[in-house]
């Protein structure tokens, strides 16, 4: 009797699915929730200039809402982000179709898909500073142009501005973008564009109201990579704009460095209910677990 | 540890002479003794070399540990771990925010072989008996203690001091002659319209706001009581003007660390800029011109020290003060002072410098052949003069040392909104 009670145990489907579960859950909870209870813990806490205080104190975040310095950053931080979105979205997509519908044969696919990846062989850092020789006032791209008879003087915004730092974004984020997307295309039926052809669509008509819809999450998932990416980022902006601009992420490694750690969680805590909140209206629009 | 009280009690108890004990076998017992000690140093990273540690294990026998972190986190573990360290390798602005925490210990001026031959900035504040006092944190000024276990500061010379000093250098602007074209002889011209987009600050709060307050005061703008410790409304002011300048598009960018200073003004990027010495180095050892300004209304310096961590005592206490002479007989401020530093016992320095090396580093006269770092660089050729001049030229023009102002906290947060106007 108890020998048969056992085996029903293990056989039965809600533990054995707990067991299987367990692992990860426990991997998250020790490696991200409980991070993450910390942060929010240390963000009540107060800061004199060498030590932190338990304490459960709203002043961080009063410091962090009362002043004019956190909505220009957020905002900044917003601007990087939606224009990073739409251009990385625009030239992803456009890749990822010439990739999944143009390129027939399956060979060619590999080779160019792996060819978008080479970049990735080196640090996202050098990657980032390999643009400031070219972009530099005396850089490549300002000689070339001015022995083009383009301009007559070196152009001052390629480096040093936010066109350096959203450049830099794209370049960097870009494959986010294609990856997702042209992982959707390739699973589209293609006998659904001959039947949107044979029903007498233009090209342009079976883009909009067969491919892209069918394309959603896969833009999504890139759009939440892209995003999330761009919305945590500090040392691009600080780099790339010459530390001239700040983004959220700025304003953490600040108060870091300054041994501000309660204030710097405060303002980890917004920028994380931010990013959550992003994500979450994202994935209103379109259901991922369905689609994929 | 247990030997050499051992002997020393043995050798009382027998009655040996006192002359016996404290001449002849100590030093015997010191020698086997002192290969077990380690010392571990800890500091910013300009003093900090190797080179100093491997000369200290070849001429006093014991082992030096070092370690290099960046000023905050020097002074965060100076004011929290103090048993993370035995020796800390600080400057004096950091030294007046951590020896109020009791982790450093007063040092007996009487041990110091060398004391009477420490530069008077460091004693009295004045370099001549004729010298003004800057503003700022003056390292005398945070020099002394009341006595052992002290943790105040004291104006008169005490006998006990908190930091030895050990390096210090006057900081100005860095120009490339080349681009600008003309003399430039005032920090004003940091914010002169004729350098917009091609100026830059550095982005470290503590030393870009006195940078700053160089710049304003020299255009008339602010005068301020002291630089190194403004009102709420100076900083206000302070950054007011800088935040307008910033927004007209006069700052190429802002840098961070030494090699970002080096690109800037190696590329042309920029061609005025705070800057350091060793980084004006950097640039003319690229065949690039590269000038460290001297300017009317004077240089911004700085000056570090090392200080005993409470903790160390006996044998380990002997080695440390051993340390120190060491420091101050003259090798390691010859090493240093052909970097660009000065010594705070300059004349002991001297002998292990060549006369030529002497003549341009501390005299400001013309070399006469080449001028080598001690890394074998190459930094000047014959005919070369310092720039600024000498030793009493330079450190005699000081406007203001680097501080901790009481504001500090709001000082950063108004930095803060700066970088991010």
């Amino acid at each position: 009797m108890a020998a048969l009670s056992k085996a029903n145990i293990l056989k039965s489907n809600n533990l054995t699915g707990w067991l299987l579960a367990a692992p990860l859950a426990l991997v998250l909870a020790l490696f991200l929730i409980l991070p993450i209870c910390l942060i929010v813990v240390v963000s009540f806490w107060q800061a004199t200039e060498f030590s932190i205080i338990p304490a459960f104190s709203f002043e961080n975040y009063e410091f962090l809402f009362g002043s004019s310095v956190t909505y220009t950053v957020f905002l900044n931080t917003f601007k990087y982000a939606a224009i990073t979105w739409a251009i990385t979205l625009v030239i992803g997509f456009t890749i990822a179709y010439y990739l999944a519908f143009h390129i027939r044969s399956q060979t060619w696919q590999t080779v160019f898909f792996l060819l978008c990846t080479v970049p990735f062989w080196t640090s996202n850092i050098i990657r980032m500073i390999s643009w400031i020789p070219f972009l530099g006032r005396n850089g490549i791209a300002n000689s070339a142009l001015l022995s083009w008879g383009v301009i007559d003087e070196p152009l001052e915004w390629l480096l040093f501005s936010d066109f350096a730092v959203i450049l830099a974004f794209v370049h960097l984020y870009t494959l986010f973008m294609v990856v997702p997307i042209f992982n959707t295309m390739m699973r589209i039926d293609r006998s659904l564009l001959e039947a949107a052809n044979d029903a007498g669509a233009t090209g342009f008509q079976t883009l909009t109201n067969v491919i892209i819809p069918l394309c959603k999450p896969g833009i999504m998932i890139g759009s939440i990579f892209v995003l999330t990416l761009v919305m945590g980022d500090f040392i691009t902006v600080r780099l790339m704009s010459g530390s001239q601009s700040a983004n959220v992420g700025r304003l953490i490694s600040n108060d870091i460095a300054l041994l501000q750690y309660p204030s710097a969680s405060a303002t980890a805590v917004i920028l994380l209910i931010t990013v959550l909140l992003m994500i979450s209206a994202l994935l209103r629009l379109v259901d991922i677990r369905k689609e994929l | 540890m247990s030997k050499i009280r051992y002997s020393r009690r043995s050798l009382l108890k027998t009655g040996a002479a006192a002359f016996a004990a404290s001449t002849l076998p100590a030093p015997m017992i010191w020698a086997q003794e002192i290969k077990d000690i380690t010392l571990r140093q800890f500091g910013t990273g300009v003093s900090n070399l190797n080179e100093v540690a491997t000369k200290v294990k070849e001429d006093l026998g014991f082992t030096l540990e070092m370690t290099a972190l960046d000023s905050d986190s020097v002074t965060q573990r100076a004011a929290t771990q103090p048993d993370s360290f035995d020796i800390a390798d600080i400057e004096y602005w950091i030294c007046k925010k951590v020896w109020p925490t009791g982790n450093l210990q007063a040092m007996d001026t009487s041990k110091i072989k060398n004391y009477d031959k420490i530069v008077g900035i460091f004693r009295d504040g004045k370099l001549t008996p004729e010298s003004t006092i800057a503003q700022g944190t003056a390292p005398h000024s945070v020099g002394f203690t009341s006595g052992p276990g002290g943790k105040d500061f004291v104006a008169e010379e005490s006998g006990w001091m908190t930091l030895i000093p050990t390096i210090y250098n006057a900081d100005t602007l860095g120009i490339r002659p080349d681009l600008i074209g003309r003399p430039i002889e005032s920090w004003a011209e940091l914010l002169n319209p004729e350098f917009k987009g091609k100026a830059s600050i550095l982005d470290i709060s503590s030393i870009g706001i006195m940078d700053m307050a160089m710049v304003c005061e020299a255009m008339g703008e602010i005068s301020y009581a002291d630089k190194g410790n403004m009102t709420k409304e100076e900083i206000d002011k302070t950054i007011g003007i800088f935040t307008e300048a910033k927004k007209a598009g006069q700052f190429r960018a802002f840098w961070k660390s030494f090699d970002e200073s080096v690109n800037l003004m190696a590329s042309g990027e920029v061609v005025i800029q705070s800057m350091w010495s060793p980084a004006i180095t950097a640039v003319k050892s690229r065949g690039i011109p590269c000038v460290y300004q001297p300017l009317k209304e004077g240089y911004r310096s700085w000056g570090g020290g090392i200080g005993l961590s409470a903790n160390l005592s006996g044998m380990a206490l002997d080695a440390a003060y051993e340390y120190i002479n060491w420091y101050l007989s003259g090798w390691v401020g010859g090493f240093l002072m052909r970097q660009g530093y000065y010594s705070a016992v300059p004349e002991t320095s001297k002998e292990f410098m060549s006369a030529d090396e002497w003549g341009y580093w501390f005299e400001g006269k013309a070399a006469a052949g080449d001028i080598t770092n001690p890394f074998g660089d190459k930094l000047a050729g014959a005919g070369d003069t310092r720039d600024g001049g000498s030793f009493y030229d330079r450190m005699g023009a000081v406007a203001c040392w680097n501080a901790v102002m009481d504001e500090n906290q709001y000082m950063v947060r108004k930095w803060n909104e700066f970088i991010a106007a």
